[in-house]
């Protein structure tokens, strides 16, 4: 097991990306952070916490679960554990950061596209991720990003909480005790 | 908990408590998307669903093929009138037509008892029962049971009163499955001649008065009074059945002051139940409507995800 990234490094990435949205959009027009369950939504939430020291502006918050939406749903997943999506609000005509935990295949930000355009017609769309860890099997790309790591095919790359209660990630080969995203270490 | 998929749900006779626990648990998240403004998810795409409706139903039928539609699945309705049984052909030649057109989900709705049985063990599809006869009915149990869960967070301890023609009647069987095994006390009302000869399977309890059932109940199941039967010497006439059987508001006072009163509908307004209590603060009539398609989408969902037919699946 190897830390790639430490709590204080992922604090200070997540300020950075909260800076980089702000200067990308500018007056934040209709901006939304929009959580992919479950990893996603508590780097949301920082995202939108440090935009809101920045700028003193409060930012539109949801969380979208993408188990429904996933392109191997019908045929993997016999007893999926699916959670509510929460979009309190229509997406149409707003500027919407997806926000997830890693990057790897794609395919979950794919399946997150699908979902969320059932809840309206944004007038843009980006992807905000901690790590990418490359293995793209799509054409799907992180706009914001803390840091691109290389890993071997054996190894897993998590977002997990430290002992010091911050979010911290971690390369573990595969097979090893899973943590829940966003969960404790043991 | 297994993470298998669901061949078959013919009844819930035999199911375990934790299956049943696991389709109201995916029937909450359901619940969530039929109320999204879009109310439709992919996840069934590509997979077929056949409504095999072999006796009329509207609401059954509609509630089976929402559910389809908003998980994605394409579905078909085959209706009784309108199909080849009405020129002669045999179930048995139904179903092996059906199996061959390469269905995940059959879902079937028969007058005989143990019809979604004989189906199921004729085709390669998994099997719904929509209502067999006198048999079960067993989706219609579950989204009693999901109701009753919404507003009172618990089945468990809770004193149910099943009133009618418990006989004939499919949902009573099924509920007398069901809510027992969560820890409910059941009873069961309804004129002699239309009880149950035997109640010897079950956990519950019999009146042939509707009073004693009604007192201190926590949930009030009314059951529709089938015309079918009436001027047989089953039940001589509407009128005296809904004297002494009817749900009155009078009849509910006896009845815990909260109590929920629940039908499966259709409803007999003025026969099995009074006006006044159908549209009156206990009625969750509705509720149940929204929780079946919720329920229906659970078990389609169940039945058609994972390979079919291999029980081996990554």
């Amino acid at each position: 097991m190897r830390e790639l990234l430490d709590a204080e490094s992922v604090d200070r990435g997540l300020r950075r990306v909260a800076g980089e949205i702000l200067e990308r959009h500018p007056g934040q027009q209709n901006l939304v952070l929009l959580g992919i369950r479950r990893g996603g939504v508590p780097l949301a939430r920082r995202i939108g916490y440090w935009i809101e020291q920045l700028e003193s502006v409060k930012v539109a918050f949801g969380t979208v679960d993408i188990t429904l939406y996933r392109d191997d749903a019908a045929t993997a997943l016999a007893n999926p554990r699916i959670g509510p999506s929460e979009v309190p609000f229509s997406l149409d005509g707003c500027a919407v950061v997806l926000v997830d935990d890693v990057i790897h295949t794609g395919r979950t930000v794919r399946a997150a596209l699908d979902a969320l355009l059932d809840y309206g017609r944004p007038r843009s769309v980006e992807l905000a991720a901690v790590i990418d860890r490359g293995g793209r099997e799509l054409p799907i790309q992180p706009d914001y990003l803390i840091r691109r790591v290389e890993v071997g095919p054996s190894e897993r790359v998590d977002v997990v909480v430290g002992s010091g209660g911050q979010p911290v990630v971690l390369a573990r080969p595969y097979g090893s005790p899973s943590i829940a995203p966003g969960g404790t270490l043991p | 908990m297994t993470g298998e998929r669901l061949r078959h749900l013919l009844g819930i006779e035999g199911l375990e408590l934790a299956e049943i626990e696991r389709i109201l648990h995916l029937a909450e998240t359901f619940l969530e998307v039929s109320r999204r403004p879009v109310r439709k998810v992919p996840t069934l795409r590509g997979k077929t669903v056949l409504n095999v409706f072999f006796e009329a139903s509207t609401r059954t039928r509609s509630s089976f093929e929402l559910a389809g539609k908003r998980l994605g699945a394409d579905v078909m309705n085959i209706g009784g009138s309108a199909s080849s049984t009405s020129k002669g052909e045999s179930l048995r030649d139904t179903i092996a037509t059906l199996d061959a057109m390469h269905a995940d989900v059959i879902v079937v709705r028969h007058s005989a008892s143990g019809a979604a049985e004989y189906v199921a063990e004729r085709t390669r599809a998994s099997v719904v029962n929509a209502g067999d006869g006198m048999h079960e009915h067993p989706t219609q149990a579950l989204l009693d049971a999901f109701t009753i869960r919404r507003h009172r967070q618990r089945i468990e301890g809770l004193k149910v009163a099943i009133c009618g023609d418990i006989a004939h009647s499919r949902v009573a069987r099924s509920n007398a499955w069901l809510l027992p095994l969560f820890g409910a006390e059941v009873r069961l009302a309804g004129p002699r001649t239309l009880l149950p000869r035997s109640i010897a399977p079950w956990n519950v309890q019999v009146f042939d008065r509707i009073e004693p059932a009604l007192e201190g109940a926590d949930v009030i199941m009314m059951l529709r009074i089938q015309r079918e039967r009436l001027g047989s010497s089953l039940l001589p006439s509407l009128r005296e059945y809904a004297r002494e059987f009817g749900l009155s508001p009078e009849r509910l006072a006896l009845a815990n002051q909260d109590a929920l009163v629940m039908h499966p509908g259709p409803i007999n307004r003025g026969v099995e139940i009074s006006p006044e209590v159908a549209d009156g603060p206990h009625s969750v009539i509705l509720d149940q409507v929204e929780s079946g398609v919720a329920v229906r989408m659970a078990v389609l969902y169940l039945c058609a995800s994972g390979e079919p037919v291999t029980p081996e699946g990554g």
